[in-house]
């Protein structure tokens, strides 16, 4: 008996969907800057919110975020977790830190890696900047950046980031 | 506001690599293929699953008795596709079968071509092709042509 012919107990089911993603005009918006290495969010003219990534709404007050607000690359960790399960196909080697990154003047937080940094050693309210691929690799992708990295910065009190209309 | 002309737009492929658990009755059923031979399950009652069914749906009895049916059998239904798409396994014109294997009561689900769409009615006769490979899954039968 051939190693492909012992028995197995499972099949495989595997399960593909290919499609087209277009993005609304605050995704390409935002993602045109992205390209350029600048990140851009959007503001609520009402409550005065800034979403990044924008989704083109406030989901509080139901209007479209059409002020544009530069950020820079800097923020702080808002939340993290450490991932020890390989996941099938993801070429990053476990165990590493994914985490919840609030950028300067961004009152909602997106998901990237930790990097550069002893895992034991990250904490929430952790100062953080991106390090960027090299320029010629930009394109309409976070995956610009490749990972956040800490700064020598004092933390943030995570509690002060909470929203409060003004 | 951007035109929509002006909107980024990217293919994107969402893949799982699902492993399914085939459990002892299905795992029987799928090395039998990995042998070309195509095994139905028997109810005390003498009815044959085929594929192989766990569980009578009518008396709910556990089903542990494994025959073999086909390579044979009889198309019961089926459904011609004239032009295949890129997902399809088969790149010319095939027909998805619903095919009564013989000593089975029940259908099994495949493809059947090598043959025109009017070489094709409810019941005529076909035969498994085996696949080169012995994958322990259902497309190591490659699929079913008119039998010779």
């Amino acid at each position: 008996m051939s190693a492909e012919e012992k028995p197995k107990d499972y099949s495989e089911s595997p399960i593909n969907l290919e499609y087209f993603y277009t993005a609304g005009s605050a995704t390409t918006r935002f993602l045109n800057q992205v390209k350029e290495g600048n990140i851009v969010g959007q503001g609520c003219p009402k409550c005065k919110a800034v979403y990044v990534p924008p989704r083109g709404s406030c989901p509080r007050c139901g209007v479209a975020t059409d002020i544009e607000v530069p950020l820079t690359d800097k923020g702080c960790i808002e939340s993290f977790t450490v991932v020890h399960i390989p996941i099938p196909g993801n070429p990053i080697v476990p165990p590493y830190v994914c985490a919840m990154i609030r950028l300067d003047g961004a009152n909602i937080s997106f998901l990237h890696l930790i990097q550069d940094v002893d895992i034991e050693k990250i904490r929430i309210g952790m100062r953080i900047q991106a390090v960027w691929k090299p320029k010629e690799e930009w394109t309409h992708s976070l995956e610009n950046i490749k990972w956040f990295a800490p700064i020598d910065e004092p933390d943030v009190d995570v509690a002060t980031l909470r929203f409060q209309e003004s | 506001m951007s035109d929509s002309k002006d909107l980024l737009r990217a293919p994107f492929e969402l893949a799982y690599n699902y492993k399914r658990s085939s459990g002892p009755v299905m795992s029987k059923f799928f090395e039998a293929l990995g042998q070309q031979k195509i095994l139905g399950t028997k109810s005390n009652a003498g009815k044959v699953f085929s594929p192989a069914a766990e569980f009578d749906p009518e008396t709910n009895e556990p089903l542990k008795e494994m025959v073999e049916v086909g390579p044979g059998g009889v198309v019961e239904s089926f459904s011609w596709i004239e032009n295949p798409q890129h997902h399809h396994l088969i790149k010319e014109p095939f027909a998805f079968a619903l095919i009564k294997l013989d000593g089975a009561d029940t259908s099994m689900l495949h493809m059947v071509t090598d043959c025109k769409e009017s070489d094709l009615s409810i019941g005529t006769r076909v035969q498994a092709t085996w696949s080169e490979t012995h994958e322990q899954r259902i497309t190591d039968i490659k699929f079913f042509k008119l039998e010779s």
